[in-house]
């Protein structure tokens, strides 16, 4: 066991005097989490409003007034034609216009209801879904107050009528709609899987690269020991990047964890082993750095990326698609966190998918240690 | 102790792979205490009888005790009673001097109240005390090379294996190099060395010339030069190797 030790120093060694590396992989993680979750946002913001109205209703200055309030919009200004809307949206002044036709108001308490238009720029197909479901919820929210108010909403007298028509509309999970909830999973599963593949293998390649392996078998040390040793360092990097992000998750992003921390953290420590072992089994089908990269990169990490449902919902993906995404490891790591971190369901719920994860990493380790005794006769 | 005069004895030791026969048929032994220089041309099979002295690979058929453990049983025994270095790897570049030492000191188990006098005398008689605490990548080749082989040698093994130590250095420094391994030698290590500088082979007390697989020749270099009657052992090398049936 004591050469065992004096190996895993070194590992450590390795590790702290490549500094910059070392800051990449504690920094990456950190700015991925910010960027994902600040600036790479899917939710609307700042979204300018006009107004095209023929009338001077109260209620249509004060839906104006709330729609204003909202943290999404900007009341920008009222204007007195379509055309001149449409000029608007064009220069980019506004992104959306409520117009209502003469006379709105008064018809909307009639018998036959009233009609209004919702204009959005629709350059951008989803924002422009988003807006009109934000702006939608609002106005519907307004004017059924507005009706219910009025006495005129009522049953009996108008059974069709306004209010009890309004849909109501609710984002489960995810009530503010903040796209950062989603990425988190998705960045946790990339940045472990780039440290704990990539990295251990990279590492066990190299020393057959340089020809320091030969060496090692010379020596009393036993085989396994060296890539165990390998693994240490990479996984207490890899918890620490785990905390890391579980703590700017919490406490920058404000990301309200539903489930059980415990769940959480045990589900991860299944993954960072399940990509150790991939990191292992990699690092003896290879032979030079290069190529453990390459595969570790194309067949491991951008498939995260793509297929993991991570930057794309795998159900909208086409059937051939979705089975190639049930491969990938990433995306039952990814799924479970979901479930635990922000839907918050027992742990009952994600055993397919921890199961799935303890399946593979006996898989990869199994096969990664029979290829390496392969190689030592 | 009855394996006291020889730390290497072999017999008829084979290794084929699949038709082709690497190692064919070698007996030979190396005593306590001397430097034997273990020559062939590329492919002649050194390295693979290497191999099998070191307990890297098992012998397919025939005999070996190295360090008085057989070579086909307790392979992890005689790991720990020999020093290795080959030409290929000198330490890792981005750890320290003292840092690779502490390593292989760790490795080879040598007791830890032991470790710091061991690294100083072996830094010491190399005159690179300075140099302990630099990164090894920063160092130049000679004195990698030296370093290298102190590590080899650092818990005070019965045989040290060299693989062509003296690969890529200028001629000063070899020269210093061979200055290292008689002192280590002084101490009572045999040196088993590969080389293909046949200059090199004249400090050798023993020499053995592999062809195709085969022993060829084995003897003192001056014996050697007297039975093919060549001035030097290049000029020996030449004779016997021009029955060579696989090419360089």
């Amino acid at each position: 066991m004591k050469e065992f030790f004096a190996f895993v120093r070194k590992e450590f060694l390795h590790i702290f005097r490549d500094r910059k590396t070392l800051l990449v992989l504690v920094g990456l993680p950190t700015v991925l989490i910010v960027l994902f979750g600040f600036a790479i946002s899917t939710e609307i913001r700042n979204v300018n409003i006009g107004l095209l109205s023929m009338d001077d209703d109260i209620s249509i200055t004060r839906l104006m007034q709330k729609i204003d309030r909202s943290e999404y919009f900007t009341y920008v200004g009222k204007y007195a034609s379509e055309a001149e809307v449409d000029e608007a949206m064009r220069r980019g002044e506004i992104d959306a216009a409520l117009i209502f036709p003469a006379g709105f108001i008064p018809a909307m308490f009639g018998a036959e209801g009233a009609e209004m238009a919702l204009v959005v720029d629709a350059t951008n197909p989803n924002n422009a879904s988003m807006e009109v479901m934000y702006l939608s919820r609002i106005v519907y929210g307004y004017f059924g107050d507005e009706m219910a108010g009025s006495g005129i909403g009522m049953p009996s007298d108008m059974p069709a009528g306004g209010a009890s028509l309004t849909p109501n509309l609710r984002m489960l999970y995810n009530p503010q709609l903040k796209s950062s909830y989603n990425f988190v999973p998705g960045i946790m599963g990339l940045i472990l899987m780039l440290i704990c593949a990539l990295m251990t293998s990279v590492s066990i390649v190299r020393e057959k690269e340089t020809g320091s392996m030969e060496v090692l078998l010379v020596s009393p040390v036993r085989p396994i020991y060296i890539v165990l040793a390998k693994m240490i360092p990479y996984f207490v990097i890899s918890c620490a990047i785990l905390l890391n992000i579980l703590l700017l998750t919490i406490f920058v992003l404000k990301v309200p964890v539903e489930g059980s921390f415990f769940w959480m953290i045990l589900v991860s420590l299944i993954y960072i082993i399940l990509s150790l072992g991939i990191g292992m089994f990699v690092s003896s089908i290879v032979k030079t750095q290069i190529i453990a990269t390459l595969i570790c990169g194309m067949i491991f990490l951008i498939p995260v990326m793509m297929f993991s449902g991570m930057l794309y919902p795998i159900e909208s993906m086409p059937v051939a698609l979705q089975w190639f995404a049930q491969v990938i490891p990433a995306k039952w790591f990814i799924e479970a966190m979901r479930k635990i971190m922000i839907e918050g369901v027992p742990v009952r719920y994600v055993t397919t998918e921890i199961l799935i994860m303890s399946g593979l990493a006996v898989l990869f380790f199994t096969a990664a240690v029979v290829k390496f005794k392969d190689r030592i006769e | 102790m009855e394996k006291d005069e020889f730390v290497i004895e072999v017999e008829h030791l084979t290794k084929r792979f699949g038709n082709f026969t690497a190692v064919d048929d070698i007996t030979f032994d190396v005593r306590r205490g001397e430097i034997f220089g273990f020559l062939g041309a590329n492919g002649a099979g050194k390295t693979t009888a290497m191999r099998m002295l070191t307990g890297l690979s098992f012998p397919t058929s025939g005999t070996g005790h190295v360090a008085g453990f057989d070579i086909r049983t307790q392979s992890e025994l005689i790991k720990k009673h020999i020093g290795y270095m080959s030409q290929k790897f000198a330490l890792y570049g981005d750890l320290t001097v003292n840092d690779n030492m502490e390593l292989f000191a760790g490795i080879y188990g040598v007791p830890r109240n032991e470790v710091k006098t061991r690294i100083d005398m072996l830094l010491d008689r190399l005159s690179l005390s300075a140099e302990k605490n630099s990164p090894v990548k920063d160092l130049p080749q000679g004195w990698k090379q030296k370093i290298a082989f102190s590590v080899a040698i650092i818990h005070k093994p019965e045989i040290v294996f060299l693989d062509e130590p003296t690969g890529g250095v200028d001629p000063a420094a070899r020269r210093q190099f061979w200055e290292l391994i008689y002192e280590a030698v002084d101490e009572g290590i045999t040196a088993f060395v590969t080389t293909h500088y046949m200059d090199e082979a004249e400090y050798c007390n023993r020499i053995s010339m592999m062809v195709d697989g085969r022993i060829d020749a084995l003897d003192s270099p001056a014996s050697l030069k007297e039975k093919y009657g060549a001035s030097s052992i290049a000029e020996v090398f030449d004779i016997l190797a021009r029955g060579a049936e696989r090419s360089e």
